[in-house]
């Protein structure tokens, strides 16, 4: 992490519900200017930890703070946060609606109007600016919401599951927006069960599963978990070389799968000529954060997440 | 967070409900919502002066002679002013008929004329049977009408005396205490209907917001304080609004319907413009009070039906208070009257009554203090329930019944 300043850090917050714990242990840190993404499948504690963090609720346990604050309030003008629940007056007009979440953060509300206009002209919806919520469909409301979320230009931008409800393009404008921001200097925490985002657009991750941070960290860091897979077809079936794969090596459709040795693909790569392995193909695949994840949550926690690994991918 | 952020953040949400709401096609009817009552009031009354008119009022049948009838007639049209609202009971002769007996058994079972009982003995041995209370209005009415025929009989000539003289003034110490107490009165009620009005709109767009999620896109940003302090004050400054054009209506009505206007009314203790400032700064005092009471049931509802449910049984503790209040009229040194003054809730009401009967001022600023003081209680009571059970913050509580079942 270095020198970094960090704008947001939890450090073993917990949260129980009635008796029951919502929330267990989870640490986070992060570094200003980054995007981190907090992954975990619905019902994981995402939600309850972004709102912990915002100060929308209180832990039971342990401690965050926010922008280097221990009271996130105190920095509710340097922070924008679109809730996982979309919330938004349905009489009130597009760029009213914008504004009025300005000024809830202290964006004075004449600035606030003249900056919705200028953010709706920018993203192409001068249009909506006049027509009130109810008459714009979901997706139009949610970019709304999300214009709102940046109007008075936060420091910090927390986004739960900002990507649900939207379409294919959209969601590309809002992937867009948050490198945008970033490039910007703002820091951006967002959450989903989307793993192909995260993997897009974050520099660090934290996994969240039942309750628990399983990983926290960079996101190279979290394929580094996991050792380069080898691909490999050979002329040869069988031979000296084969004492050069790993016992964990499997036979899927001809193809040899293994993780890389440790020692490197240059022994590797050694043994299978000097053995005789007759080499057709051979590529070192580097983990995807989706494997990555089912190897730091679980199987049960990516399947809950819509990542069910394939047959290949099991073997 | 500091107070001036926290009143800024509020004002922020007071300045957006209270557009929403003054700018809405609603509010107008939420305007001409008085005149529903006024209107219903008329149409009722001329309906029953109406029937009342139509109707043939029930009489008393007299069995009597001629000149005994006309004696007891006679008794009635002279004792007659003594009847405001309704007219003395009437009377109409029956011709005495062989047998006394039947005859009244026939009149009191008379559909085509029917009577309310039978007079028979005529003036010197009457006696009454009918269907009415024995001490009642009709017993009382035909013994006075009785006993001033017997007067008439033994006098037929008296001579009416001098009249009485009458000399009118503007006003006397029984006719200003009476004023006083009926604008108490008036000012309670007032104050009462108007406050449990806007304290269950208040209500209902609490929960209109938590339907619409907003609920969590505002505490995110502000503290709960200033959502529920922004909220009461849109409220107020939209019934400080209604209340201002009511009130100049009403005054044009009295303007116009009254001698003299407003200034031609007996004035309350304290006079007219500082008992109607004090009707604003009351009902302002109540509705915070209630309504921050009311937010507080607001945050353990999530559904309309759950906030009537939960809010029918302090509308009528709400009642049991202005009932307490209102006993303090007339005595406003009274125990009764100093202790509904004291309890926050009863204050208001209490207090204005005071202002209609009493000069002084002092007691009304201690009592706003008082009242202020209470506000600002409840409703960070209200926010830390509210905070508790809606955005399931802070440290659970469960009743001893409860914690067996935690895990």
């Amino acid at each position: 992490m270095g020198e970094r300043v960090i704008a947001a850090e939890a450090s073993d917050l917990t949260k129980d519900f009635d008796g029951k714990r919502a929330v267990d242990g989870v640490s986070l840190t992060v570094p200003e200017g980054s995007i981190t993404g907090i992954l975990g499948p619905n019902g994981a504690g995402k939600t309850t930890t972004i709102r912990m963090l915002l100060g929308i609720i209180d832990p039971t346990s342990g401690s965050r703070s926010l922008l280097g604050h221990e009271r996130p309030l105190e920095v509710a003008r340097e922070v924008g946060y679109l809730p996982e629940e979309r919330g938004l007056y349905p009489s009130m007009p597009a760029a009213e609606a914008i504004a009025f979440m300005g000024a809830l953060r202290g964006l004075p509300i004449k600035e606030g109007r003249r900056r919705a206009l200028d953010l709706l002209k920018e993203s192409g919806h001068q249009d909506w600016a006049k027509r009130p919520i109810r008459t714009l469909s979901k997706g139009m409301a949610q970019t709304v919401q999300l214009l709102g979320t940046i109007v008075h230009r936060p420091r910090l931008i927390v986004l739960d599951e900002p990507f649900s409800g939207l379409d294919a393009i959209n969601q590309e404008k809002l992937e867009q927006l948050i490198r945008d921001q970033s490039a910007a200097g703002v820091t951006v925490i967002f959450s989903t069960h989307v793993i192909a985002h995260a993997e897009r657009l974050c520099e660090r991750v934290a996994i969240i599963a039942e309750g628990r941070a399983a990983f926290e960290g960079a996101v190279d860091e979290a394929r580094g978990r996991l050792r380069p897979i080898v691909h490999l077809r050979t002329r040869a079936d069988d031979g000296p070389w084969r004492d050069a794969l790993p016992d964990s090596a499997k036979l899927v459709g001809g193809e040899w799968r293994f993780e890389l040795p440790r020692t490197g693909p240059e022994p590797l790569l050694k043994a299978l000529i000097d053995g005789g392995a007759g080499i057709e193909t051979l590529s070192i695949e580097r983990p995807g954060l989706h494997d990555a994840f089912i190897a730091i949550a679980g199987e049960a926690a990516a399947r809950e997440m819509g990542h069910v690994p394939s047959a290949e991918e099991a073997a | 967070m500091k107070l001036p952020e926290t009143i800024r953040a509020a004002f922020v949400i007071a300045r957006r409900d209270f557009s929403a709401t003054v700018l809405s096609k609603t509010f107008l009817f939420f305007l001409l919502g008085p005149l529903f009552p006024i209107a219903l009031g008329f149409a009722f009354g001329g309906i029953g002066a109406q029937v009342e008119k139509n109707a043939k009022p029930p009489h008393v049948a007299v069995i009597a002679s001629a000149e005994d009838y006309a004696l007891l007639n006679a008794a009635r049209t002279r004792l007659s002013p003594l009847a405001d609202d309704r007219p003395l009971v009437e009377l109409r002769r029956a011709a005495p008929e062989g047998n006394l007996a039947a005859q009244r058994d026939r009149l009191l079972k008379s559909e085509e004329e029917p009577a309310l009982g039978v007079l028979d003995g005529g003036i010197d041995a009457p006696r009454f049977t009918g269907a009415v209370t024995a001490d009642g209005r009709t017993v009382r009415q035909l013994g006075m009408y009785i006993d001033e025929a017997r007067r008439m009989q033994v006098q037929p000539d008296l001579a009416p005396g001098q009249p009485m003289g009458v000399t009118l003034t503007k006003s006397s110490s029984g006719s200003v205490a009476f004023a006083r107490e009926l604008t108490a009165r008036l000012g309670q009620t007032i104050l009462f209907v108007l406050t449990i009005l806007l304290a269950g709109m208040l209500l209902s767009q609490l929960i209109e917001e938590k339907s619409n999620k907003v609920i969590e896109v505002l505490a995110a940003a502000v503290p709960v304080d200033a959502i529920f302090l922004g909220k009461l004050f849109a409220m107020l400054a939209m019934s400080l609004v209604g209340i201002t054009v009511w009130a100049a209506c009403g005054a044009a009505a009295i303007a116009i319907w009254t001698k003299g206007g407003l200034g031609g009314m007996p004035p309350p203790a304290v006079g007219w413009p500082a008992f109607l400032a004090l009707v604003l700064i009351y009902f302002s005092m109540s509705y915070l009070l209630i309504g921050a009471t009311f937010l507080g049931i607001g945050a353990q509802a999530s559904t309309v039906r759950e906030v009537q449910t939960l809010s029918m049984p302090v509308t009528m503790a709400q009642v049991v208070l202005f009932g307490f209040a209102s006993l303090g009229v007339g005595k406003p040194m009274s125990p009764e009257a100093i202790g509904a003054a004291v309890f926050p809730l009863s204050s208001p009401f209490a207090m204005i009554g005071r202002a209609a009967e009493q000069s002084a001022l002092w007691p009304h600023l201690l009592a706003l203090v008082w009242q202020i003081l209470w506000v600002a209680l409840i409703l960070k009571a209200a926010s830390a329930i509210f905070r508790r059970s809606v955005l399931k913050s802070g440290p659970s509580r469960r009743w001893p019944w409860q914690r067996k079942k935690a895990v």
